[in-house]
């Protein structure tokens, strides 16, 4: 489902990804760890699109397609979600009826009837059950005065709406506390599914003991130094990043 | 002959064949409108060296000769149009600056209050205008408002008797035809809300947009004590024209004024606003919004003066610039020596939609009093990058995403709009000049 060949990309006069290959099927969750800076968050904006990001060298198909000739709007059409680490405030816009929007151009897209309001309100109803999202919050303006769990709750709803083929998740763990890290990760969890791959870019391995990879990655200065299965997360956690940082690229399976 | 002295010779013949036309007005009337053209004489239109008028170019108004509109024969259908609000309460249609009887519906079946044509109400009743028009601008005016009353022959007065509430707002169309060379209409408005009385009164303004005309606007509005008037605006010139209005309040003690602006069209605008607080307890409202794009031009100059204590404005302006648009905003707070517990906001918020686009904000306090809370605040900023990359990695399309940030940052002042017809309109306007506005309509809270 998705091939990325030797991706190297920059933001401003900084190269961040430095030749990193990763290849993701259907039904796969993939687990993106590794320290402070080392391009895991930049990964994720390249593969959604985000401006300011300038991808130098390498390749990334998605269903056989260059993803990265896609604006960020037909990359979410064609069924790529990214988790935002720091989702947006957005004052006058509301939570709910922006979301109707999107998924209405996506359905658009796919060749499928728009939603009205009715219909989509009970799929909201549905789906805010996935992560205890009270209804109060969808009415709001979009992640406005809404707490840090609160944000993140949302994401992971506006993924159960939109029903992704491929979800990015950015540190989506960070700042939570452990009942919010439950929730969410229990949303993330019914989610999962045979026909939608998953990248878990995390810093923390606390967050793999809820969500349970088929893989690990580590990244380490812009390139997978490392890749394994689950227990590769304890692994890091005992040890930290620092041995591994001295490995050559070589090293990676 | 310098391109000045052109200029007052043309509006002096014309104010030579207006008088010389033999209007039965009263000579307290003749003798206003001889010293405003007076001060106009005196002062001069204005240039870049006048202070408020330093960021607005208006060659194009003071270098054109602008001749008084021909009576329109027959008013062009799609004008009809425009002016039909389809509102259940009092409407007033003038074109080109007089009051049309076809199109108007002054009787409105309640006793509490009068609609009339200033027009008529000169001929038949003067002397019941005789304390309010002209003196609610008083020495406020500047040289188009002095022009306005120099030339206004028609217009429309509202009288509100005490304790009057009326249901329904009272609708006011401006509309011009475009007719005969570089026409200039001139349209008074006259609101007088009698003590304890609460009345809404909701001015449009709309012309052809393949016409250059002038339109010179005065509404002059006198709340009594323990009143309220809420005063709407909402401006759709033709894209070449010009328009100039000047919009003075007076309020009596414990009175309320509130006035929602909506400037959208013309190719120069500007628009004075002067609220004078003349008893304590009064409170008033300034809202408003401009939005243009292209070349164009709007300019907003308000002065909220706290004479006396115990008075609280509010003013919030929105700008929406696009294209190479200029923007003006200008906003004095006088607080006056004296007016103690004088509560008083003012915020200009300003966004810039291209880079070409620029908006000159001056908001300004002149505090001499010591027991006053007053604050001001302005800010200019573009369309929030972060957030506009959000709703695009949800799927809605680069433009879309850009017209929802739009409608969302000018939302707040629409919505707050209490006369549907009126917050219909400004909501059509806006889904009409924002690229796919009405896919994401719904989701502007």
């Amino acid at each position: 489902m998705l091939e990325i060949r030797n991706l190297h990309a920059r933001a401003g006069n900084k190269d961040i990804l430095r030749g990193l290959d990763l290849t993701v099927r259907r039904g796969e969750v993939h687990a993106i760890m590794g320290p402070n800076g080392s391009g895991k968050s930049t990964l994720a904006h390249v593969l959604a699109g985000r401006p300011g990001y300038e991808v130098t060298d390498g390749t990334v198909l998605y269903d056989g397609r260059d993803l990265l000739a896609l604006s960020p709007e037909e990359r979410a059409r064609e069924g790529v979600f990214l988790a935002f680490q720091y989702p947006v405030e957005i004052p006058g816009v509301s939570n709910v009826y922006f979301l109707k929007a999107a998924l209405n151009a996506v359905r658009r897209h796919r060749g499928e009837g728009e939603l009205d309001a009715v219909e989509f309100l009970g799929l909201v109803k549905e789906k805010a059950k996935i992560v205890d999202m009270d209804e109060g919050l969808v009415k709001r303006s979009v992640n406005e005065g809404f707490s840090g769990g609160e944000k993140k709750r949302n994401e992971i709803f506006q993924m159960a709406v939109l029903e992704p083929s491929l979800a990015v998740l950015d540190e989506t763990d960070s700042g939570l506390d452990i009942d919010a890290l439950r929730i969410v990760a229990a949303g993330v969890n019914r989610l999962r599914g045979p026909e939608r791959a998953m990248i878990v870019v995390t810093h923390y391995q606390r967050l793999l003991n809820y969500i349970v990879p088929d893989f690990v990655h580590v990244l380490v200065d812009g390139r997978i130094v490392r890749s394994g299965g689950k227990e590769m997360a304890l692994e890091l956690e005992e040890k930290g990043y620092s041995w591994l940082e001295k490995e050559p690229a070589e090293a990676q399976p | 002959m310098t391109p000045v002295a052109e200029e007052k010779d043309t509006y002096r013949q014309s104010f030579e064949r207006f008088v010389e036309a033999g209007r039965s007005e009263p000579d307290w009337l003749r003798d206003r409108r001889a010293s405003a053209f007076g001060r106009y004489v005196e002062k001069g239109l204005p240039g870049p060296r006048d202070e408020a008028w330093r960021h607005t170019p208006i060659a194009p108004i003071t270098r054109a000769h602008w001749e008084p509109a021909p009576p329109a024969d027959e008013v062009p259908k799609e004008i009809r149009a425009a002016a039909s609000v389809g509102s259940p309460g009092a409407q007033v249609v003038l074109v080109d600056g007089r009051l049309s009887r076809e199109l108007s519906t002054l009787d409105h079946g309640d006793d509490a209050f009068e609609v009339h044509s200033l027009l008529e109400i000169l001929g038949s009743r003067p002397e019941r205008l005789e304390p309010f028009l002209g003196r609610v601008l008083a020495d406020r005016a500047n040289v188009f408002a002095e022009l306005n009353t120099a030339f206004a022959a028609d217009g429309v007065v509202v009288f509100l008797s005490p304790g009057a509430i009326p249901k329904e707002p009272i609708h006011v169309a401006h509309l011009a035809t475009g007719h005969g060379s570089h026409p200039v209409s001139y349209s008074r408005v006259l609101v007088v809300a009698g003590k304890g009385s609460e009345g809404r009164v909701t001015e449009t303004w709309s012309g052809p947009d393949g016409s250059v005309y002038l339109a010179n606007a005065v509404t002059e509005v006198v709340v009594d004590d323990n009143a309220s008037v809420d005063h709407y605006k909402l401006q759709r010139e033709g894209q070449q024209a010009f328009h100039v209005a000047t919009l003075a309040a007076r309020l009596g003690r414990d009175a309320h004024f509130a006035d929602h602006s909506f400037n959208f069209g013309a190719a120069i605008s500007r628009s004075d606003i002067d609220v004078r607080f003349e008893a304590e307890g009064g409170e008033c409202v300034l809202n408003g919004l401009f939005m243009v794009d292209g070349s164009r031009l709007t300019d907003t100059h308000s002065r909220v003066d706290h004479a006396r204590p115990h008075c609280s404005s509010r003013e919030l302006y929105k700008g929406v610039l696009d294209g190479s648009a200029r923007g003006v905003f200008n906003g004095l707070v006088q607080v006056r020596p004296g007016a103690q517990k004088t509560d008083a906001e003012q915020m200009n918020r300003n966004l810039l939609l291209s880079r070409e686009a620029l908006v000159h904000s001056v908001p300004q306090l002149e505090i001499l009093a010591d027991d006053v809370k007053c604050r001001h605040g302005s800010t200019t900023g573009q369309l929030d990058p972060a957030a506009l990359f959000y709703l695009r990695a949800r799927g809605i399309g680069e433009a879309e995403a850009r017209s929802l940030l739009t409608y969302a940052f000018a939302g707040d002042l629409v919505h707050a709009l209490p006369v549907p017809l009126l917050r219909d309109a400004v909501e059509k306007h806006l889904q009409a000049h924002l690229q796919g506005a009405a896919l994401v309509k719904e989701a502007v809270v």
